[in-house]
């Protein structure tokens, strides 16, 4: 019996250990296959090249960084000031009845799969923005405004809940002193749940720029650095889509390095986000 | 919950509007969140609304045909796909992220370094966007596994992905369960594996529950993971052959622009699918709430 219970221990110790190998495994390949390539091409010719044309083996990966930069930023303009502020409205305004409907619409918005978003984009927002701008329509600002759809229920879901949990008695000090109910809000509880919504805005920033098939279909893809927001552009997560079907040798392993350029922003956005979260507990 | 909602000093609407005239700022405030609010809602409503409307139409009886070919561009194939896709990927991660979830809340000594790590790195799994997934799951399971294009080594893939969220909603549920509950079994003299089996784990169901839904949902919706881990062949998968779910197949219609309108339907049934599946978590997850 009792070994019954060692071996349980045992067993459940490595379930518990699968998350931290599965972190290993994941960067132990994606970085032996991605670190090579990126030492042929030459570390800088890699990251600030201008150029990608796989035909004549020219990768650099420039263009596509500051096409995920400028996508993830205009989702940024586009997602942060409405979602903030749907989080305020949501913890702070709407009553109880009006919330029962509006929590279930955030979760809506967050479970719809992102190939959705794309296809939606694709027969809305492409045709919309060819007709009202000058532009083919794919481009970095209909991708921001998709995005910018995209991580509202992020954005939110994160937020809401930290400006809820702002002490009664500071909105109360407020209000006892004379402010409006909307100047209590945001002077004073806002800022008190800062933390947790720079939390929420950068957990945000990792959805934006590790978005992949909704941002392909709306993007245009074309590897260049653009000098308008009305112009195509692609990103590093559309660049491996795009190509790995059928890529070899050294473009292939130009892709996996590509890949291994998100994956390390990624990480040092999880490592802000950590950062950011606990300095707020304490 | 109601204390946020209601403001402490009731005022008549008139006296509101005397205030507002003397604080504009105020006034501009309250405009704005309330207009982010139905911004939100709009475009939720009209997204769903536009994808139905302009894909209901469409939705023939050819489109569920057994076998599928390029004229009927039938969805069913890959109908079955997906749920051959979410039950071997939760037969593999269910079990870890539960086991995993058990260790940290049941086992796991106060100040246990290692249950940082554990937490650290499934918060990292959380926030790794699903290309990546993709990439590691073609390098890992189809080319040093050689398991090639098959649904084994996406469902591996996808397995991995919904990982944290299982193990994150099960150690919530866990812990929801009162201690009194573990003290009464132990004191009736059970062990701490029987506890955990005939008292923890059924008091916890509706949690974990929930969060297995809410994973079923990620599963269903993804693609980008599994375009070069199971490929896009068309067709009833077997285990190590590679096919597609409907997610993929919605993306390869959609990508060819051959089947316009076949997509449109794709996007409803796929969309549908995806809300219900949601709602029933969430119903799940309040079932649980109210029990506790």
């Amino acid at each position: 019996m009792r070994t019954r219970e060692k071996i349980m221990e045992y067993v459940f110790l490595l379930a518990a250990v699968i998350s931290i190998v599965a972190v290993a495994l994941i960067c132990v390949f994606l970085f032996a296959n991605g670190i090579p390539a990126m030492h042929k091409i030459g570390f800088a010719d890699f990251l600030t090249g201008t150029d990608w044309k796989p035909g004549n083996d020219k990768y650099g990966i420039f263009p596509m960084i500051l096409g995920s930069i400028y996508v993830t930023g205009g989702a940024l303009v586009i997602g942060v000031p409405i979602g903030v502020l749907m989080s305020v409205f949501m913890a702070r305004f709407c009553p109880a009845k009006l919330y029962k409907i509006l929590k279930p619409v955030v979760n809506l918005l967050a479970g719809i799969p992102s190939i959705v978003y794309g296809f939606f984009g694709l027969i809305v927002l492409v045709p919309f923005i060819r007709e009202h701008f000058d532009s083919n329509g794919q481009s970095i600002l209909c991708a921001a405004i998709l995005l910018g759809i995209m991580i509202l229920p992020t954005i939110i879901g994160a937020s809401e809940p930290t400006i809820r949990a702002v002490e009664q008695s500071y909105y109360e000090g407020a209000l006892a002193l004379g402010a409006t109910h909307e100047r209590s809000v945001f002077t004073v509880v806002v800022p008190a749940a800062k933390s947790g919504i720079l939390a929420a805005i950068i957990l945000g920033v990792g959805r934006a720029l590790g978005e992949t098939m909704a941002v392909m279909m709306v993007v245009g893809n074309q590897p260049r650095v653009p000098d308008s927001i009305l112009q195509g552009v692609r990103t590093l997560t559309t660049n491996i889509v795009m190509e790995m079907g059928y890529a070899t040798d050294l473009h292939r392993e130009a892709l996996i390095a590509t890949g291994v350029v998100l994956f390390v922003f990624i990480l040092i956005i999880n490592l802000c986000f950590s950062a950011i979260k606990r300095s707020g507990k304490e | 919950m109601d204390k946020n909602m209601t403001p402490i000093n009731k005022v008549s609407f008139q006296d509101k509007m005397r205030s507002y005239a003397k604080h504009p700022g105020s006034l501009i405030l309250l405009i704005l969140v309330i207009l982010a609010a139905v911004i939100t809602v709009v475009t939720l409503l009209f997204l769903v609304g536009y994808i139905l409307i302009s894909g209901v139409p469409y939705l023939k009886p050819s489109l569920f045909s057994i076998e599928y070919n390029s004229e009927n561009v039938s969805m069913l194939p890959a109908i079955i796909n997906t749920v051959e896709m979410v039950v071997i990927a939760l037969v593999l991660s269910v079990p870890f992220g539960v086991g995993a979830a058990i260790y940290l809340v049941e086992y796991a000594k106060k100040g246990n370094k290692l249950v940082e790590v554990v937490r650290l790195t499934a918060e990292t799994l959380t926030g790794i966007p699903s290309i990546i997934y993709g990439l590691f799951g073609m390098l890992f399971f189809n080319i040093a596994l050689h398991w090639r294009y098959s649904m084994m080594s996406g469902a591996a893939t996808l397995a991995i992905m919904v990982l944290p969220t299982i193990m994150r909603t099960t150690e919530e549920a866990l812990l929801c369960v009162p201690d009194s509950f573990r003290e009464g079994s132990f004191g009736l003299g059970a062990g701490k594996l029987r506890t955990i089996f005939k008292i923890v784990l059924p008091a916890a169901i509706p949690g974990i529950l929930s969060g297995i839904i809410l994973s079923i949902g990620r599963i269903v919706g993804e693609t980008a993971a599994l375009i070069y881990t199971a490929g896009t062949v068309t067709g009833v998968a077997g285990l190590m052959d590679s096919g597609r779910t409907l997610a993929i197949h919605m993306y390869v219609l959609s990508n060819e622009g051959l089947h316009k309108n076949e997509a449109n339907a794709t996007a409803v049934v796929l969309l549908l699918v995806v809300l219900l599946i949601n709602g029933l978590s969430s119903l799940v997850a309040k079932r649980f709430e109210a029990v506790k």
